[in-house]
This record gives structure tokens, sequence and C-alpha cells, in this order.
């Protein structure tokens, strides 16, 4: 049946790209075996290798406050009993990551106690002996093997166009390394650290799979990394909608819309069960505790601000930069009073409500609201027309960007969801790769504050330049010519002024005192004029994409 | 990829490498009173700040020579002076006249970090580009390849970078004085290496390979003719170079007898500390520091030193090529090092370099020799808590110059150039040199691998407490000596054909 359908629609000259569903393995790693070097593999565990070096000699660098929340959770899981894992607050830095998240650290504190049991004492707060830090580090980094792993899994379901003699044209290649050398995971994880190599392999691992058509494995590899960080809820849209409308449903009308009669009730319950038993693992236990409320209050922390105290580049941004603007505006026409507008300390440095004096405040349900209108039109375009695992993983980015964008509370790092999902189509089309850079290179940019430390900022800089050239190079060469209009070039290159703006003139000048907040303005400003455009181009390819179906399908 | 970019990637990642090495500590950090070579250095940015030249180095009221007097030639004393003006308009606390000793914070460590990383970037980083793109052979991916597994070579990192140095900048110009002489310039290479020498005496290990090229290179134009008039115009500029970095000590002959005394301290005995060369590995054996006077000594390792250079430098005066230059220069350094008066471990960078512009050629034979001298530096580095960064970089360098230049699969008896030793080797039992070689390797890895674990680990038995260091010494020595023999080998046989024909191409 499935081979039949590939040939149908090869007889009637389809591009491959309509091929969805099971299909698209078929052809997926038909192709790659037809590549010159497909079974010479010896450059991946170079490139993986190579960056995991460089991880390694970034153990002594600056690390943040993240450092001693993960410390604290080794120490929580490791000396109290389960019951008490979310009730725990001698530390200010909660257990606030979902159940599975919470076992990890426990699995990790059992290796942590060989080199220092200091650690997991709930009470050494701020504990950092070299062990410590050795042993930290090195999680994440071993950990990582998960990513990597991940990242070849992605590289074999990479459409191969025809096969260039040189390694370093192929897109696999390109890919691997866009992945694997990504500058936002590097600092991230390894500067300012987190876990989030090990969470993003589970979700492109995840990915990976729905490529290669094994989607009971993508779903499942899905619902583990939900209970490992809820922050993936923001993608679940996506997933629902897609395996719903692909894996449920098994044929589709000849116009490409929904064949109701196909309806497949064993898959549906296979994929329910999935989820059901995951999820009973994760939090069946705080259930039967009768501790469900405790866990979900610690998970979802609605006290907390509508921007993060450096204000992600997002839609809230510009907002907030308008209302100032207007205050700013209104006091010097003297059309309002000083005196009665609320005290806006901007970005202070503490998670704290950031007061509108003109425009209408945000509250979480707005957000909400305009989170999900953003990702509407793409959850309906992948239930309408389903366009194969690619399709799928378009949406996916664009949900990731929508919650970014219009999200309560949202953290710049929370980027990297649509960044590295969408490094995978950029290496697949023009237009994609062209939206991949200036995502990548405003996003990661925004990134920067994250290391305010002196000493990292060379590290910062060149390591964001290593990546965005390689980038620019390598996919301006993979699709032979340039991939950005002029506007957007000097956008880009506006950034480099920013970037000295900022971190070398500003502080040099008297403003630096009275005015501390102003980098940080500048740069989220304009990076989420960047973000802003990048999100509005993608639905547009999305939308045409929709429309040119639709007209083939006429 | 464009070349450009390719070769920016590696240069980017082995800036990434360096200053993520220099997060780590530094020599003497927090060991008051007489701390480190890093404020050795600050000292001297101190001194030539606030005292007049002449008194830079002469034991003043203002000038302790005994904390750290400048005995570095007087480009040294000129580049601290111009750190120290740079440092006055950030801090003027950082050289501030005695107030300043000891002086520790975290920015002055960022700012001495960053003189080197400029250092490095302007002087050393360039050189390389330029040697592996004009001077080494094969296709642009491989000198793209040599350029990165150069620039990653542990020991040079870890010493300025973590130790605290500026080696790049000596080597940087003497690695310019070579490029700049394979293009064919011999007046501006011997200006570089001037410079070079000027900033740090060490550099007379490489001087003799490069008189012996130059005048082999004069000679053979024909001393009577266009040979003599170059001749004149290398020794002019050597002379002019000489003065004007002389210039304000020129006026008292007092000056400059007091700076070269300054310069060759050789009241300091035959070595200190654990070296990996002759003297200190034969003191284990037989107590020479203690049983001959310091002038037997001096002249012991005068006459030695100078019997182990003479074969390298008459077949370089003879047959005055790029290739046998770099040979040379390697054959030089390392009988300096071995044999020599007073040497310090550090002093292995100085063949390092060399044998750096050898890793296109003979990759496994580099490969080993510059992972040993690193090694040989593994006490230093421990006592300078550089463990970790030790460990990764030596791992990656290893990794990348084998991955990148196929070290492991390039080691036929004819690509190593054993030929010789299968001659010398006759009566032995017939077997493949190339794969001996390559057990050799992996045992001296493993056991570099194992030593190195020791160090950090065990503890030494109570009554040798310089067990390991005495270990990764000789052990270390061992290797230099190996290839101190084999890179000879290498340089009086001739060489191969596919070498020859590239030479003429390159002449």
């Amino acid at each position: 049946m499935c081979y039949l359908y590939v040939e149908v629609h090869s007889v009637i000259s389809i591009p491959p790209r309509l091929i969805h569903r099971g299909q698209a393995s078929v052809y997926d790693t038909g192709c790659v075996m037809a590549t010159p070097r497909a079974d010479d593999w010896s450059w991946f565990p170079a490139l993986a290798l190579g960056v995991s070096f460089l991880k390694c000699i970034l153990i002594n660098a600056y690390h943040s406050t993240d450092f001693e929340v993960h410390r604290n959770w080794l120490a929580i899981t490791h000396s109290l009993p389960v019951s008490k894992w979310y009730h725990e607050n001698t530390s200010e830095w909660t257990l606030d990551y979902p159940p599975l998240f919470a076992w990890f650290e426990y699995s990790l504190s059992h290796v942590a106690q060989h080199f220092d049991k200091e650690m997991l004492v709930v009470q050494n707060l701020l504990y950092t002996s070299p062990a410590t830090i050795l042993f930290q580090r090195l999680s994440v980094i071993v950990t990582d093997i998960v990513f990597i792993y991940a990242v070849k899994e992605c590289c074999r379901s990479v459409r191969e166009e025809k096969g260039s003699k040189d390694l370093l044209g192929h897109p696999f290649f390109i890919l691997a390394a866009l992945l694997l050398w990504n500058f936002g995971l590097l600092i991230v994880d390894h500067i300012h650290f987190q876990y989030n190599g090990f969470l993003f392999g589970i979700l492109l691992l995840s990915v990976a799979r729905h490529l290669q058509g094994r989607h009971l494995e993508g779903a499942l590899l899905f619902t583990v990394l939900l209970n490992l960080k809820h922050i993936y809820l923001y993608i679940a849209p996506a997933y629902g909608i897609f395996l719903l409308r692909s894996y449920c449903f098994t044929e589709d009308n000849t116009d490409g819309s929904v064949r109701w009669s196909s309806f497949s009730p064993v898959r549906l319950v296979a994929l329910g069960s999935i989820v059901i038993s995951v999820g009973a693992l994760s939090f069946g236990p705080f259930i039967a505790m009768g501790q469900l409320p405790q866990v979900l209050s610690r998970l979802f922390p609605f006290k907390r601000g509508l921007c993060h105290a450096y204000w992600a580049p997002n839609v809230w941004a510009l907002y907030n930069m308008v209302d100032k603007a207007l205050s700013v505006l209104g006091v010097r026409l003297k059309l309002l009073d000083v005196a009665k507008l609320p005290k806006a300390s901007m970005t202070g440095g503490l998670v704290q409500e950031f007061q509108h004096s003109i425009l209408p405040s945000v509250s979480p349900s707005i957000t909400l609201i305009c989170t999900l209108l953003s990702i509407m039109p793409a959850v309906l375009s992948i239930w309408c027309r389903p366009r194969g695992a690619r399709g799928f993983l378009r949406c996916l980015v664009v949900c990731a960007l929508g919650s970014f964008m219009f999200g309560w509370h949202v953290h710049e790092k929370a980027i990297l969801m649509a960044i590295l999902p969408f490094s995978i189509l950029a290496v697949e089309s023009r237009e994609d790769a062209g939206i991949f850079l200036m995502l990548t290179t405003t996003g990661h940019y925004s990134l920067f504050p994250l290391l305010f430390t002196a000493a990292e900022l060379p590290i910062k800089v060149l390591l964001m330049l290593l990546f965005t050239l390689y980038s620019f190079t390598s996919l301006k060469k993979l699709f032979r010519g340039s991939l950005l209009n002029p506007l957007e070039t000097t956008y880009l290159l506006g950034l480099v002024a920013v970037e000295i703006l900022c971190e070398v003139v500003y502080p040099l000048s008297p403003w630096q005192h009275t005015m501390p907040f102003v980098p940080l303005l500048v740069t989220s400003v304009y990076c989420s004029l960047g973000v802003c455009y990048s999100f509005i181009r993608l639905y547009v390819s999305l939308l045409r994409q929709h429309g040119t179906d639709k007209h083939k399908q006429l | 990829m464009e070349n450009w970019s390719l070769v920016s990637i590696c240069v980017l990642f082995g800036l990434t490498a360096r200053w993520a090495v220099s997060l780590n500590s530094y020599s003497g950090a927090g060991k008051p009173p007489m701390f480190g070579d890093y404020e050795a250095q600050r000292h001297w940015q101190e001194v030539t700040y606030n005292l007049p030249v002449h008194e830079w180095y002469f034991n003043t009221t203002d000038n302790n020579l005994n904390y750290w007097g400048l005995d570095y030639p007087p480009l040294t004393a000129y580049h601290s002076l111009l750190c120290a003006h740079v440092a006055k308009l950030i801090n003027p606390d950082w050289v501030e006249l005695h107030a300043s000793r000891g002086h520790e914070s975290y920015g002055h460590k960022l700012f001495m970090r960053a003189t080197v990383l400029v250092a490095d970037l302007l002087i050393y980083i360039p050189a390389v580009v330029l040697y592996s793109f004009y001077l080494s052979e094969g296709s642009n991916k491989k000198k793209v390849c040599t350029v990165l597994c150069i620039l990653l070579y542990p020991g040079l990192i870890l010493i300025d970078y973590g130790h605290f140095q500026y080696n790049s900048i000596s080597l940087g110009l003497a690695l310019w004085g070579v490029v700049v002489l394979g293009l064919g310039w011999d007046v501006l290479g011997s200006l570089a290496f001037v410079l070079s020498l000027n900033y740090k005496q060490m550099e007379l290990y490489h001087s003799l390979p490069f008189f012996c090229y130059l005048l082999g290179k004069c000679f053979k134009q024909g001393l009577a003719g266009r040979g003599l008039f170059l001749l004149v115009k290398i020794a002019v500029t050597v002379l002019v170079t000489f003065a004007l970095c002389w210039l304000p000590f020129l006026s008292d002959p007092g000056q400059i007898l007091q700076v070269v005394h300054r310069l060759f301290p050789v009241g300091r005995g035959l070595f200190e500390d654990k070296v990996a060369n002759t003297w200190c590995s034969l003191n284990v054996l037989i107590k020479i520091k203690t049983i001959l006077s310091t002038d037997t000594q001096l002249y012991i390792s005068l006459t030695t030193t100078l019997l182990a250079i003479l074969p390298s430098s008459i077949k370089l005066l003879m047959k005055p090529t790029l290739w046998q230059f770099k040979l040379a220069l390697v054959n030089s350094s390392l009988a300096f090092f071995l044999f020599s008066f007073q040497v310090h471990e550090k002093s292995i960078l100085l063949p390092a370099l060399p044998v750096c512009l050898l890793l296109n050629d003979l990759p496994l034979p580099a490969i080993w020799f510059l992972q040993a001298s690193t090694f040989s530096m593994l006490p230093l580095f421990l006592k300078d808590g550089l463990l970790v960064p030790y460990v990764v970089t030596s791992l990656a360098f290893l990794f990348f110059s084998i991955y990148l230049l196929s070290a492991l699969e390039h080691c036929s008896e004819d690509k190593l150039r054993l030929g010789p030793y299968r001659r010398l080797l006759i009566c032995m039992p017939r077997m493949d040199l190339g794969r001996v070689t390559k057990w050799k390797f992996y045992f001296s890895i493993t056991a570099m691998a194992g030593l190195s674990f020791m160090s950090v680990a065990l503890a030494p038995p109570a009554q040798l407490p310089d067990l390991f260091p005495l270990l990764v010494s000789v052990f270390s020595y061992l290797h230099f000596l190996g290839l101190l023999l084999y890179f000879n080998i290498v340089q009086i046989a001739e060489p191969p054909q596919s070498v020859r024909k590239n030479q003429k191409k390159s002449n």
C-alpha cells in the first residue's frame, strides 16, 4: 500500500515534498543511501568530539545562579523522600520542573556523591567546590550524548539534492555543524549552565523519528520530554494536531482534506496509552500522595511578571518600549503628571512586574489568547493540508516562535526552541535558509546579556562570530548565492553597532550610572524587530505553501 | 567553502580555545611574597613606567633586582612600557611604583590576558596562516588543517594563556623570519629574527640555523659577486636593527655590560628544578651539579651543545633550502635545550615551534614530539592549577591533529623516512618499521596518560617527594633524545624524490 502510494505520486509527478506520513521515510532513507559518502560517517564523531572538547575547556568559565538551582535539586532529590521534593523550600530555587526531571537529578546525584558529598546537602547553599563544578559541568557534557545521537538521526533524515563531491557542501554535514556547534546551546548550557542539550536531544530525536515515519516512538519521546520540562507544552499543539490528523487518520481525500472514514481507533488508543502511561509514571506518585496541586503550583508560577528581568526580544518588549516612549513623551509635553505615573523600574535585575503607564496592562490570560491566536493558522494549516513530517516541523517552529513572541514571562533562552528544529528546514530550502539566518543571528545575539561578566565577553563574541560566519558561508555555498536582501544585511550589520554601543561605548559614558538599563533595553528592542520580522516571514512562507498546494490540487 | 572563511573559522576557534584557557589560574596566583611569572610581567610594567631607562637593569633603591628584576632584552622592556601606558589609562593602581607590588584583581587579570591575546593576534597567528598557505604543500583543505593544528598546539597556549608569558611574540617574530625567508626576502627575514632575538634571548637557540641559512645562500650566489652584496646587506640590517633596539643603552658601556650580565646569569647553575634535558636526567645517576665546578659545567655544556648542533648546521650551510632550514631549526634548538646551560622547562617551546612547521611533512613524529613537549611541562601546569585545561587541550590536539592530518595512515617506512634506520638495523630481523613506530607511539601516549594520572592522583613516597616530576622529565627526555636523533638523520639523509621535486618548485 505504501509503495503503491509513492508510485501513484511519482507517476503523476507531484514533487516529493508533497508525499507525507509513512511514505516520507521511504523517500528519505533511499535518498541518503544514494549519496556517495553516506556510509562514511567518520567526520561525525570528529565534529561531535571537537565541540565536546570546547565544552570541557569552558569548565572553569562563569556560571549563573542556574548552577546553584541544579545543585539544590541534586541535594533535594538525593537527601529527601519523594513526598518532600515539591514542598522543600530551604533555597529560594525550589524544584519547579516536572517529576521526570527530578528523577533525572536523583539518578545524577548517585554519581555526584562520588565527586563531593557536600554538594548533596540541602543546607549548603551556593556550594561550589572544584569537584562540584567539575561534576555538574561534566554531567551536562556527558548527557549531551543524547543530543549528539539525535543530531545524527536528524542528519540521516535530511533530503539530499544532487550529490556534490565536497563533504563540507553536503546538507547533512552543514546540519550537523549547525546543530552541534549551535552558539546558543553552547553558551546557555556550558557557560550559563542548564541541561538544554539533553532536552533538545530528546526533542530532535522525536522530530527525527517523525521524519523517519516512526510516529509512535516520536510521540513517546515527546511525552517523556514534556515530563522533563514543561516549557515544551508550547509546541504540544503541533504534535497533537499532527499525530491526530496524519497518524490517526490513515488516508486523505484526493484534494488533500481529511477522509473521516479512515479514522483508526487503534492508533488513537496506542497514542493515548503512551501519553497516559508516561504521565502516570511521572505524576502518578504525586497524585497518589495528593500533592498534585502543590506540584502544579510549582510548575506554573504566575506570580512572575510579564517580562523577565531582561526582556526577551518579543512583542512585549516592543509593547513596553512603546509604552515607555509614550510616557516620556507625555511628561515632556506636560500631558502627564510625573507623580501619578507608576514607578516603573525598567530592567531592575529581579523578577518583577513592569507597570505600564499609558498602554493597558497585559494579563496572563491575554498573553495566552495572543499565543493561541498566533499559532492557530499554522495548526489549522497542518490539519487541512498536511504536508507530512516537514509540514509538521514547520508548524512546530511556528508554535515555538509564536509562544516566544506572545508568551507570559518568556526567557530569552526559549528562542532555541525555534532555532534548533528550524535548522533542519534551513538546509533543505533556500527561502528557509534566509529566514534561518535572520532568526538565528538576532536570536543568538539576544542571548548576549546572559553573559554579562567581562571575562566571558571575548568568548561570547568569538563563538558568535564562529557560528555566524559558518552558518552564512555554508548556507550561501549550499544554495549558491546570497540569501538575504540588502535591508536584512544592513539590519544584521546593525547588531555589530549595537554590540559596540552597548558593551564598549556606553559603559564608558556618564549615563552608565544614571541609566544603567539602556543597553539591555536597546538590545532587546533591536533584536525583537528581527525576531518579529523572521516570525512574519516564516508565517508568509507557511501560508504561501498552503496556497500553492491548494492551487496545485485545483 | 572559500578558503578565507575556513581559515577565519580556524583562527576564531584557536582564539576561543586561547581565551577559554585564560579563564583559568596563572602562575603564582595568590602566593605571596614572590608570586610568579604573572607578577614578574606586571612588575616590569611598573619598573619601566616609573623609572628612567638607565635604571631598568640596575639594582637601585627603587629597583630591587632580587624581586623579579628585568632579565629579558630591551624589546621586552619596551613592550612592558607600552602595556604600562595602557594600564595607567585604565587603572593607575596597577603600575604604581612599590604600592602595586603583588597586585591581583579580576580586572587586572583580564587586562594582562588581553595583552597576550592582542600580541598573539597581531604577531603569531598571521605568521602561522601565512606559513601554512605559502610554504606548506598540499590541497587548500590540508593547509587549513595545518593552520588549525598549529594553532591548537597546547604547550604554547598553556604557557602563554595559563602560566602567563609572551612567548607568542618571540616565537611569532621568529616565525615571521622563517616565513619571510621562505618567500625569498632575506633582509626582512633577518630583521624579523633580530627583533625576536631582542625580545627574548632564548631565541639564540634558533640563531645558528638562521645564520647558516643566510650564509649558505650567500655562498651559493658566489662570495665574489652578488653573494657578497647580499651578505653586506644582511649584516648591515642586523647591526642597524640591534643598534636601534639597544639605542638607549649605547651611550654607556657599563649599561651594555649590565644588560648582558642580566640576560645571561651564568651563576645560576647548570639547571633549575626538573628539566627534561641531559643534565637533569644524568643527575639522577651522577650528581654532576655537586661534583663539578660551575666553570667545568659551563665548559662541558658548551662543548656538547656545539657538537650536537654541528652536523645539522654544516648540512644547512652546504644546502640552504627551506626543508633543510626547518629541520636545522628543530635540531639546533632541541640540541640547545638538551645540552646547554641554564635551561628552563618552558624552553621546550623553542624546538616546538619549528616542529609545528613539520606537522604537514612528518605528521606522526611532529605530533609525538609536540605531545611529549606539553607533557614535559606537566609539573609546572599542576603547580599553576592548570590540570583541566592541560588534559582537555592535550586530548583535543592529539585528536584533531591525528584525524585532520591522517597521521596514523601516513606512517609507512617511506613516509616516515626510516630508510637510514633500515640500513643501521641490517642485522635485525625484518619487520615493518612504520608499524613498530606506530606501536611505540601508542605505548608512549598511554604511558604519558598513566604518568599524568599518577602525578595527579597518587601521593609520592615520603623519601622521594620529587618522584613524579622526575619520572616525567626523564620520560620526556628519552623522547626528545630519540627525536633529536631522528630529525638529524632525516636532515642528513637525502630527501626522497617527491620532496626534492617540490623544493625545486619552491626555489
